[in-house]
């Protein structure tokens, strides 16, 4: 009674192996010109360009969507949809001239209506505070003054304005489906998602500037490090960014790997608040008890950037490599510390992790041994993205978490203006006289090199007054199929597939 | 029928209270906010946008209308990705529903013969060794079985591509082909656990004197058991497996994480810790329906193969 | 001549189940003893200079990327998962032998109520109820053993509540009352130790599941704490390099779960077999 059903089972894991087994082995997605990259995270919000909340979404989407100006690979702002800007003495006006000749994805041509609805659109709806309060703020009005001129009026002057212009995705105006179908102007254009297993791009073949090299992207999403690794191994993916020492190790030869930066600033973030963590030479005992270099080597292999402040090598003249070694490791200057302090059998103490990021629960795991060699009695506590989101960084409910600060903007201030007093950001409730005095005249120069200067400044003192253990910028690993050429790191958290191609 | 009609209406109310328990239980453990706002959460900024979503308004009224619309049929719109619901788990809950159906199509394809087989040849060593064999694959769990196929078909014998998935709008050979492995993951333990259970079943029913009639008319051991023992031995498995259905189907939720299956499981997972209320509800009533519709079948089919239990 | 078929009762196998089980479980537990006081490195000091090291005199399960010796981690993890399996067992069994002797005995509209919630627990898959309830927690021991717990009454109250029921008509619960023992002496005194020849089973099989769910919970990531070491976990940890780097990894954790799993199982089918 039960064979036919046997028989029929087998014949159909036959048929199935056979075609499995026919399938084409040659490099069909080469001869195409279209690539499958790995990202381990869906994107996992709207795509509307301003609710882009998740870095993940934020890197994917940068290829669809563009701003007056552009990031480039060295940091620079550069002319995208505007072809030039005139700034006015007073530095309160700025006066954009689009771009000739550019349409939308879905084929409508730019004009400073557009421009004008979008940046309307993006105050209203962004969900990107320092965006928000720019918009909201700073910018007294944006105005066509014709088809191809946009003019915005700043209340204060404010130098970086234009790194913000670049932030503000311009779309057709009056289009309403940016959610889930999202139209821009950028290389490629969206053509299709399905959620939590993949997202199409395509080359858009009417784009302005140089044409992407690739017909298609195809974006697929692996949740677990052993289903991107497993994906890399079966050459299911060409490029997967982001992947860990671990997951390199031992990578097939198939695989070029790229060495990069994050860019962000991985730290020990503590809570200046409470006790015992509000004395400063508490917090200067953690920073002697942790030695960053082990943490790297068994993290990542060793790879990774030093920082001694909360601000990357990537920023350039912002970064001062000479914070980096202001806390050698030295176990007993920091129980030295610590009975200074009144705690000389040590403390207990809960790191929080995101337990989504599985680097910083790594780290975090590393660095509560190093605590308990001076007696901190550290345990680590993970939680969960929503969780942290909402009671450590928002509500304040814990002792240090570890975790990692990136730049929205190329600008000082979105990596600095966190620790200022009142900031609605400060999460680590770090407050010093000093350094908010800095931070104010800086932001109110119009002087770069001075500007620079007071920065850095700045820098120094979170640094001196350990408002946090400030680690690393983590290493970025970009495996990529040999033969698949073009890929560049940029100094933000951005992914541009537009140069990358197959060699022929 | 009556009897059914009462099952139903139980099963109606049970949703119903699952709808609202697992409603209310996300008032307490928070929104969707902190998640979309992320890095920018301040407290004025997460107002606002609980305003926009119309979150501030009193649980009774959200969830009433909410269960409103999904009794029409609108499933409504997830928080998170702005998209319909209906159009996201479609396509999921096929390949959810699929493999769980092909892990029961295993387990019964696989321990009835066996069970029957093994109990023929009760006390040879051939017996033995399966009975041995079998306390150790019902002691596997299915996420390490599904690490060992992946090591020997995947990358040993390179049957199948890991991490790879084919959907089947794309090609139905293909999807099946690549189900077959997760669905293997769920299916072992419990194909073990089945056979033993036939076996013992079997030869409990061998034992029995209607069966001891049968030998002295003449019928072998194998003919007895075809003719009447295995009819009655289903009996207790019937309902076994049905409580193993359920199993395997939240079995597979693991599984599908290792084989990068885009089921139901990791949606749900995501879901829940995201706050997206509206996905969340809609797969776990869903996911209740099934469970009860598949122990509902079992009850059904209990009694058209046991005449005794009539309701 | 047909050879008669007997009733299923082979001592031997019985006791072979008996003997395999208590001798694994036993080892087990040893093992894991023995890692809470003593292990041959420390379980949770990272080592620079030994990471993801194969298999060695020196380290005979190698060890992980922090450089950990992993039989160390092992011994030490199967701590923490014994002892979710412990106390998930001890309070889901004590409030399962409450529930079913109370409901078993009297009967009545208590039984219906609380019959019907354990049947509302039982609709849905636990493991799928548990990864529900720990995904909205957070991680952590504590949270798993309530969870865990909780969903396991049911499965003993069942038990309990049926040898109740069925020893309250007998002779010798009548002959008590009619002596004039209270029903909770009857229930403690008479019946309770009837019960655990069955209750025994279900223990072991408890045993069997705790340690189950734990490390699947666990490889997903909704277990136990990066700080609290338990066998799940560490499958969860060595989830990268299950593939490259160091299979040795999972592969032992692997090994160690299920040995654990098929002692208990064992256990619990030589006990059941015992009964027939």
């Amino acid at each position: 009674m039960k064979k036919p059903l046997v028989s029929l089972l087998l014949s159909a894991l036959l048929l199935a192996l056979c075609l499995a087994g026919c399938q084409k082995t040659g490099d069909p997605r080469r001869e195409e010109g279209v690539i499958a990259v790995g990202i381990g995270q869906d994107l996992n919000s709207s795509l509307s360009p301003y609710q882009l909340t998740t870095a993940g979404t934020r890197e994917v989407m940068f290829n669809v969507y563009e701003g007056l100006y552009k990031p480039a690979f060295d940091g620079s702002l550069v002319p995208a949809l505007a072809e030039t800007v005139a700034v006015s003495d007073d530095g309160l006006v700025y006066t954009f001239t689009l771009r000739g000749g550019v349409t939308f994805h879905n084929g409508k041509k730019l004009s400073a209506a557009d421009v004008v609805w979008s940046y309307e659109t993006c105050r209203d709806t962004t969900t990107d505070a320092n965006v928000k309060s720019i918009l909201t703020g700073t910018v007294e009005s944006v105005r066509a003054a014709d088809d191809r001129t946009v003019v915005i009026t700043l209340k204060q002057r404010d130098g970086d304005f234009l790194a913000y212009a670049a932030s503000v995705y311009i779309v057709p105006s009056g289009y309403d489906k940016l959610d889930t179908e999202p139209v821009g102007t950028g290389p490629f254009r969206y053509v299709s998602r399905k959620v939590q297993e993949e997202i199409v791009f395509a080359r858009y073949d009417s784009y302005w500037g140089s044409k992407a090299r690739l017909k298609q992207v195809t974006f697929k999403v692996y949740e677990s490090g052993t289903a991107l690794v497993m994906a890399l191994d079966a050459g299911t993916i060409d490029m997967a960014a982001h992947l860990t020492g671990a997951q390199i190790k031992g990578l097939s030869d198939r695989y070029t790997v790229l060495e990069g930066t994050m860019n962000l600033v991985q730290g020990l973030y503590l809570n200046n608040r409470v006790a015992p963590l509000n004395d400063v030479r508490v917090r200067r005992a953690l920073a002697y008890a942790i030695d960053t270099d082990q943490m790297m080597k068994l993290t990542a292999d060793g790879r990774g950037t030093k920082v001694g402040s909360a601000m990357y090598p990537a920023f350039g003249k912002y970064f001062d490599d000479s914070l980096t070694d202001l806390y050698k490791t030295d176990a007993a200057r920091a129980r030295q510390l610590l009975a200074e302090a009144g705690y000389p059998d040590g403390f207990d103490l809960t790191i929080i992790a995101p337990s989504n990021y599985t680097p910083h629960v790594d780290t975090a795991q590393v660095l509560a041994e190093q605590l308990k060699a001076v007696g901190v009695r550290a345990t680590v506590r993970e939680v969960e993205w929503n969780t942290w989101v909402s009671d450590i960084y928002a509500g304040r409910q814990f002792e240090a978490t570890v975790c990692g600060f990136d730049a929205s903007t190329m600008t000082a201030g979105a990596m600095l203006n966190r620790y200022v007093s009142d900031s609605s950001k400060n999460m680590c409730g770090f407050s010093s006289p000093e350094y908010d005095a800095l931070m104010a005249q800086a932001a109110s120069l119009n002087d770069d090199a001075r500007r620079t200067e007071l920065y850095r400044e700045a820098e120094r003192v979170l640094a001196e007054e350990c408002a946090s253990v400030f680690l690393q910028d983590m290493a970025d690993f970009v495996a990529v199929r040999t033969g698949l050429t073009g890929y560049r790191f940029y100094p933000l958290y951005v992914m541009d597939l537009s140069t990358v191609g197959w060699e022929n | 029928m009556r009897y059914i009609g009462k099952k139903l209406l139980t099963l109606l109310a049970t949703l119903l209270a699952v709808s609202f328990l697992s409603y209310a239980a996300f008032e307490m453990i928070g929104d969707p906010v902190a998640t979309i706002l992320g890095t920018n959460a301040t407290p004025e900024a997460a107002a606002q946008l609980r305003a926009d979503m119309g979150l501030d308004r009193p649980l009774p009224l959200r969830y009433g209308e909410w269960l409103w619309h999904f009794m029409g049929g609108d499933m409504g719109t997830s928080y998170i990705y702005r998209l319909p619901v209906r159009e996201m788990i479609g396509e999921k809950l096929a390949v959810t529903l699929i493999m769980t159906l092909m892990a029961v199509i295993l387990t019964v394809a696989v321990s009835v013969p066996a069970g029957a087989w093994l109990a023929r040849r009760e006390g040879r060593p051939v017996d033995k060794v399966f009975t041995v064999l079998n306390q150790i694959l019902m002691a596997v769990p299915p996420f390490f079985v599904a690490v060992l196929l992946t090591v020997v078909f995947g990358l040993l014998l390179r049957v199948f591509t890991p991490g790879r998935f084919v959907p089947y709008t794309e090609s139905w050979p293909l999807f099946l082909f690549y189900m077959i492995f997760p669905a293997l993951s769920v299916a072992l333990p419990r194909i073990a656990m089945t056979t033993k259970m036939l076996r013992a079943s079997a030869l409990e029913e061998l034992g029995r004197d209607y069966i001891l009639t049968a030998y002295s008319r003449g019928h072998s051991r194998r003919s007895a058991l075809k003719a009447h023992a295995l009819k009655n031995a289903m009996l207790p498995v019937v309902t076994f497996l049905a409580a193993n259905a359920a199993e395997m189907l939240a079995g597979g939720i693991v599984i599908e994480q290792l084989f990068s299956v885009p089921g139901i499981g990791r949606l749900l997972l995501s879901s829940i810790g995201t706050r997206d209320i509206p996905v969340v509800e809609a797969i776990v009533l869903i996911l209740a329906v099934w469970v009860m519709l598949i122990h509902l079948i079992g009850d059904i089919l209990g009694q058209i193969l046991d005449p005794r239990v009539r309701l | 001549m047909a050879k008669q078929p007997v009733k299923n009762k082979n001592p031997f196998a019985g006791n072979w189940f008996l003997t395999a089980g208590a001798a694994i479980t036993v080892f087990m537990i040893l093992f894991t003893l023995l890692g809470q006081i003593w292990t041959p490195y420390d379980p949770s000091l990272p080592d620079e200079n030994a990471m993801s090291l194969a298999p060695s005199p020196a380290h005979w399960f190698g060890t992980d990327s922090f450089g950990r010796d992993i039989l160390s981690r092992v011994m030490n993890g199967a701590g923490t998962t014994l002892l979710i399996a412990f106390l998930v067992v001890l309070i889901g069994g004590i409030a399962g032998v409450i529930i079913g002797s109370l409901t078993g005995y009297f009967g009545g509209v208590v039984d219906e109520v609380l019959m019907r919630i354990c049947d509302l627990i039982t609709a849905f898959p636990s493991i799928l109820l548990a990864l529900i309830i720990l995904r909205i927690m957070e991680p952590g021991v504590k949270n798993v053993v309530w969870v865990l717990a909780i969903l396991f009454v049911p499965s003993f109250a069942r038990v309990v509540r049926t040898e109740f029921a069925r020893c309250r008509t007998q002779n010798y619960v009548k002959l008590a009352r009619l002596q004039g023992a209270g029903p909770f002496r009857i229930m403690l005194r008479h019946i309770l130790p009837n019960v655990w020849p069955v209750l025994l089973p279900a223990v072991s099989i408890g045993f069997n599941n705790a340690v189950l769910a734990e490390a699947s919970m666990s490889f997903l990531g909704v277990g136990v704490s990066a700080s609290e070491v338990s066998l799940g976990r560490m499958l969860y940890d060595s989830q990268n390099t299950i593939l490259r780097g160091a299979p040795w990894y999972a592969l032992t954790v692997g090994l160690v779960i299920v040995l654990m799993i098929l002692g208990f199982s064992l256990l619990g089918e030589g006990l059941r077999q015992r009964n027939r």
